[in-house]
């Protein structure tokens, strides 16, 4: 008999620093609803800054989903397919693609300046050709594109590997042509991996704010997006800037509770 | 033997006569194996017997001959090979019901769902899986889904069908059972079979004759009783005793 895993309970230890840490990602989210301005929430989320942050929020982040996804599944094709291959391309290729989520997003803006910037390294000729990407809508699309492409690569890289290669050689041993294949057997296995790796991807740019504010700026409805909106108030006007995180907050957990739970990062299927 | 099939003159049934590169050592493997027959092909574990199949199957590259009935295969992409394949972890497909993992074959070759369920019907009911039938893999036992990757397999009419280590995924007790249904299905299928594994039981059960695969070369082909009697390696002696 297997022993069963849930017959043993947790100890004092475990069940208090769990709940200390359940706290401490819990609570603040708590006082920021305790304390939002109910009654003139209204108002506030019907002014035109917040309205104007919120569209180009969702805008900017709807792009950088769809970008991510274009460059992003292939990265992860790649990525899977590296498995097999040696180790150092292998390693050296992980190492990149996971640099923009343990880099301070801060810093990431400063690389994307010094690449893209007009006197960047390929932002000088950019410029030539009378291209400037810095502080503008397309910029911030850039900045949410470089710290969320990560969370969609290795979502999707994960559901490729657990989606056994071998299912695809049992349906080229059933007759299956190479695009059947991909359409009855791969796609299926992967989309939950994708639709994962999708939703991540839009709520990590939603939330975009170092790179961003580095590369792009603040310009009002040009790339001042919610989080920006909302530290700029947090200094004139709290009553906004705590409006704006509550739509932060809110359109984060409409898109996390949309999803079914097998969708979501470290639930088995 | 007396010709027959598609290659006038040649004998009916499967040939065999490969080099399968791996990282090792080459797998090096000839025989011939008439239709009707099981072939169980049998060696320690490491010996190149799933190799061995994969190239048969068309699941990895090979050099050399497989014919069936005098027809090459070797140039054939798997798809296009009518070999079937019973694999040692099954590999149903995981988000299709058991009800739509025997119809693929079928939906591959005809184009829709519809036409592909009524085809699987039969080789449902054949294997006992009707009742089953709209569960996914996920929820199946060790037999039952051995039962699946069967039908699965029998569904695509395959000329010749191979089984890579059909017990290994099955608890100890059902496999007595198993194995006795699966020789039954084996005997009905007619064309050649091949059977990897290193149980002596399957060996006695499933296989007519016994191919012995070590290091990956061919040490020794014959019955069981023939290999008990006079053993090429220690191996074989140990295997046939």
């Amino acid at each position: 008999m297997r022993a069963s895993a849930s017959r043993r309970r947790p100890g004092a230890a475990v069940l208090v620093l769990a709940g200390v840490g359940l706290a401490l990602l819990v609570l603040p989210l708590v006082a920021l609803v305790v304390r939002a301005p109910w009654g003139e929430l209204p108002a506030l989320l019907a002014s035109e800054a917040v309205l104007q942050a919120l569209a180009l929020s969702l805008g900017t982040a709807a792009v950088s989903t769809v970008a991510c996804l274009v460059l992003g599944i292939p990265l992860a094709v790649l990525l899977a397919h590296a498995e097999h291959g040696a180790a150092v391309p292998r390693r050296l290729l992980r190492a990149a693609i996971t640099i923009p989520m343990v880099l301070p997003p801060v810093i990431g803006g400063i690389a994307l300046l010094l690449l893209l910037g007009r006197r960047g390294l390929l932002g000088q000729w950019l410029a030539e050709v009378g291209i400037a990407l810095p502080f503008t809508t397309p910029a911030v699309v850039i900045a949410q594109t470089f710290v969320a492409m990560p969370f969609l690569v290795f979502a999707v890289e994960g559901a490729l590997r657990s989606a056994d290669r071998r299912s695809e050689a049992a349906a080229d041993s059933l007759g299956a042509s190479r695009a059947q294949v991909f359409r009855l057997v791969t796609l299926p296995l992967v989309a939950p991996g994708v639709a994962a790796g999708a939703v991540l991807c839009f709520t990590r740019a939603l939330g975009e704010f170092g790179a961003t504010i580095t590369f792009a700026g603040s310009f009002p409805g040009v790339t001042r997006t919610l989080p920006i909106a909302s530290y700029l108030a947090m200094n004139s006007d709290p009553d906004t800037a705590i409006a704006l995180a509550l739509v932060l907050l809110a359109v984060s957990l409409v898109v996390l509770l949309a999803l079914r739970d097998r969708w979501l990062p470290g639930v088995a299927r | 033997m007396t010709a027959s099939g598609a290659a006038p003159g040649a004998a009916p049934g499967l040939r065999v006569d490969v080099a399968v590169p791996r990282e090792a050592f080459d797998v090096v493997a000839a025989f011939d194996l008439p239709p009707g027959r099981v072939l169980g092909v049998v060696g320690p574990n490491g010996a190149g017997k799933s190799s061995l199949l994969a190239a048969i199957a068309g699941l990895v590259d090979a050099r050399g001959t497989i014919a069936l009935d005098g027809r090459d295969l070797a140039a054939l992409p798997a798809e296009r090979r009518g070999v079937g394949v019973v694999f040692q972890d099954l590999l149903l497909f995981p988000h299709l019901s058991v009800r739509d993992n025997v119809a693929f074959p079928q939906r591959v070759r005809l184009g829709g769902w519809r036409a592909a369920r009524a085809a699987a019907e039969p080789w449902l009911a054949r294997l006992d899986l009707t009742a089953l039938a709209d569960r996914h893999p996920g929820a199946l036992s060790g037999g039952q889904a051995q039962r699946v990757a069967l039908a699965r397999a029998l569904a695509a009419e395959p000329a010749v069908l191979l089984l890579d280590e059909p017990m290994a995924a099955l608890d100890v007790e059902i496999r007595d059972d198993v194995r006795a249904d699966l020789a039954r299905h084996l005997r009905a299928f007619g064309g050649p079979a091949i059977v990897v594994s290193h149980d002596r039981a399957d060996a006695e059960v499933l296989a007519d004759e016994l191919l012995v695969v070590e290091g990956g070369r061919v040490v020794q082909r014959g019955t069981l009783a023939e290999l008990a009697a006079a053993p090429a390696s220690p191996w074989v002696a140990r295997f046939a005793r």
